[in-house]
């Protein structure tokens, strides 16, 4: 360290007074984008659980990762008991049962990651630092990717736990919790896109937050209806199609298509594999538009 | 093209030819400026063109034509490079009101590139460099103005950059936290060994604190010169005596023996309370000051006031009525 701060037993030892040691510079090391982006990433991360933020804003985040652990913790107590040769929710349908609770997480944590910079303009203070708008692009969404991944593979985790402890088949077992593991990476990945995107184009935080909850709630609400009506009149083929409307029910036709996951589709009308790869393409479409329009967003906020 | 001699023979800021246009307006127009170290003022109206120029500086904005230099970087490549190395404290609001002084200021600092240790180090020595305690620890929303633009102003500095840009750093304080925000400034030159380029609309707050001052209006360079040869040149001394019983009318009396003296005098205008009791008289140097005592004195009254006048934007122009009435208007 370049500066180092008189230690007191120095001070003490010469003078028993304190002088003000005037301003001092610094020579240190100025360790650049890649460590600013990697700070604002770290920064990101942690304030999307309340860490490093006050009390209040730790309850939010913490009541729903107990929420979205607690029923997995549940079914792995049942299964060791019962010793059950299969845990009764597949690794891939755990996150489709709880999506409410991963929509709210996304609506409560996406406008905070970026509606307060916006809000408070603190934005143009990043951009006079050497950082650029992608490397704040990036650090953003990794950090909200990265918590929901924290938020949706932690039960996963429990299961798996759970499943090896009762001794259900290893080989079975460790394919399908990666396959979840996947399945939920892409979720957090398309989830936190959504989110920001939403939240960056409305600093007021609280519009944020119902933004996010329509777009996801009433897009999956209409996607199932249509599902629903399609399959009561035997048009099972629309059920795909339909499908692709909704962010939840794009997850879900990914992994029934590919990753061995259940359909939740009406009559587990899944995607075929061809079905399948209009999913995971408009999947990493739709994850790609949401990096470019926050991009673009951030051009014109600048300074 | 107006080319400025430099001082010190070294230059922070050089600008030539530099012009921004947007669609409607032309925000630069042609500004070629040569700003060495020390505490340099940016005076202009609003809209002047002032923040669009700090942009740039940055490398944030790219200029429609010319190009320019900071710290001998090339702002149009070397953005990045510029932007380590310099510290900018925006006009407006920036600050988030639920956190704390320190905790954002640490952020900034790693924003900056400062490892943590040093961060947190710096955050607290910089903090107290501009006169924030035991508060730094609540958070920024309870803070009035004048802690906010300290802290505003701790962010800009806490990665001890070699130049600094404030964006009208004296914005919505009192008179008194006015004062100490200048004496900040000066500070940040004298003890800090840090450049300042610090923007206002007040030509006159700027005068008592700057080494230089460049005045722009409309996008062009008005004038740019050292503050001594702006007060040598344009102080006005405001005089006001008591009256007494051999001079009923002080002030006439002191304005007659003036005149006699050869120094011309005018009235305050703007028919203000007491207006015709102020004499205002245009200083040449140090012997006008003994002049004024001297002839108070011989005439046996009270010295009330002796006082320079703060200069309004408008005395630097030479153009027409029109742009000096725009510059009243805007510059208030």
């Amino acid at each position: 360290m370049a500066v180092d701060q008189p230690t007191p037993a120095m001070a003490g030892a010469d003078q028993s007074r304190i002088h003000d040691i005037g301003y001092r510079g610094y020579d240190g090391p100025r360790l650049g984008r890649a460590y600013a982006r990697r700070s604002l990433y770290s920064q990101s991360l942690r304030g999307a659980y309340g860490l490093g933020r006050s009390v209040k804003s730790k309850v939010l985040p913490m009541l729903l990762f107990a929420v979205m652990c607690v029923p997995a913790a549940i079914m792995v107590a049942v299964a060791v008991a019962t010793k059950a040769h299969e845990l009764p929710v597949s690794y891939t349908r755990y996150a489709i049962i709880m999506q409410a609770v991963i929509s709210l997480y996304v609506a409560s944590q996406a406008p905070q990651a970026v509606s307060r910079d916006l809000r408070f303009k603190t934005v143009p203070l990043y951009f006079s630092r050497p950082i650029e708008t992608a490397d704040y692009v990036r650090a953003k969404f990794a950090a909200l990717a990265s918590a929901l991944f924290v938020l949706t593979a932690a039960p996963l985790l429990v299961m798996y736990a759970g499943a090896l402890l009762s001794k259900m088949g290893f080989a079975h077992q460790t394919k399908e919790f990666a396959q979840g593991l996947v399945s939920v990476a892409l979720l957090s990945l398309l989830f936190a896109g959504i989110g920001l995107v939403i939240a960056a184009f409305t600093p007021r935080r609280g519009f944020g937050i119902a933004a996010v909850i329509a777009v996801l709630t009433i897009s999956y609400g209409a996607v199932s209806t249509l599902q629903a009506i399609a399959y009561t009149q035997d048009s099972t083929g629309a059920i795909p199609w339909i499908g692709l409307f909704s962010p939840i029910t794009l997850i879900d036709g990914v992994q029934s298509a590919f990753l061995g996951g259940s359909s939740a589709f009406p009559g587990g009308v899944g995607p075929s594999h061809g079905e399948g790869a209009v999913y995971v393409l408009i999947v990493l479409g739709l994850i790609a538009a949401c990096y470019g329009l926050l991009n673009r967003r951030y051009q014109k906020v600048g300074l | 093209m107006v080319r400025i001699t430099t001082f010190e023979g070294v230059t922070v800021i050089a600008t030539e030819s530099l012009s921004k246009r947007f669609p409607r307006v032309t925000a630069l127009d042609r500004l070629s400026v040569d700003i060495g170290p020390g505490v340099t003022g940016l005076v202009g109206a609003n809209g002047a063109g002032k923040s669009t120029l700090i942009k740039i500086l940055l490398g944030l904005s790219p200029a429609t034509e010319g190009r320019a230099e900071v710290l001998g970087l090339d702002v149009a490549a070397e953005g990045a490079a510029i932007r380590e190395r310099v510290g900018y404290m925006p006009e407006h609001d920036c600050l988030p009101p639920d956190v704390s002084a320190t905790e954002f200021v640490v952020h900034m600092a790693r924003m900056s590139g400062l490892p943590p240790a040093a961060a947190r180090e710096r955050t607290a020595d910089t903090l107290r460099h501009v006169g924030l305690y035991e508060e730094r620890y609540r958070p920024i929303g309870g803070y009035s103005t004048g802690m906010k633009q300290r802290v505003k102003l701790a962010q800009a500095l806490v990665h001890d950059p070699q130049l600094v840009f404030l964006d009208e750093p004296t914005n919505g304080l009192d008179p008194v936290g006015r004062d100490e925000m200048l004496g900040l400034i000066r500070r940040i030159h004298t003890d800090f060994g840090i450049s300042v380029l610090v923007t206002s609309h007040l030509l006159g707050e700027l005068e008592r604190t700057c080494d230089h001052v460049v005045v722009i209006d409309g996008g062009k360079l008005l004038r740019s010169s050292s503050t001594t040869d702006f007060t040598q040149t344009t102080t006005t001394l405001a005089v006001e005596v008591t009256d007494s019983d051999t001079h009923p009318d002080g002030t006439r009396a002191v304005r007659d023996a003036l005149h006699a003296r050869g120094v011309d005098t005018h009235a305050e205008a703007g028919g203000l309370p007491g207006a015709g009791h102020i004499l205002l008289l245009t200083a040449t140097g140090e012997e006008t000051y003994d002049l004024v005592r001297d002839v108070v004195a011989d005439l046996g009254l009270g010295l009330v006031r002796m006082e320079q006048r703060r200069h309004h934007i408008s005395e630097v122009f030479t153009g027409s009525d029109e742009q000096r009435k725009e510059a009243v208007g805007h510059g208030g």
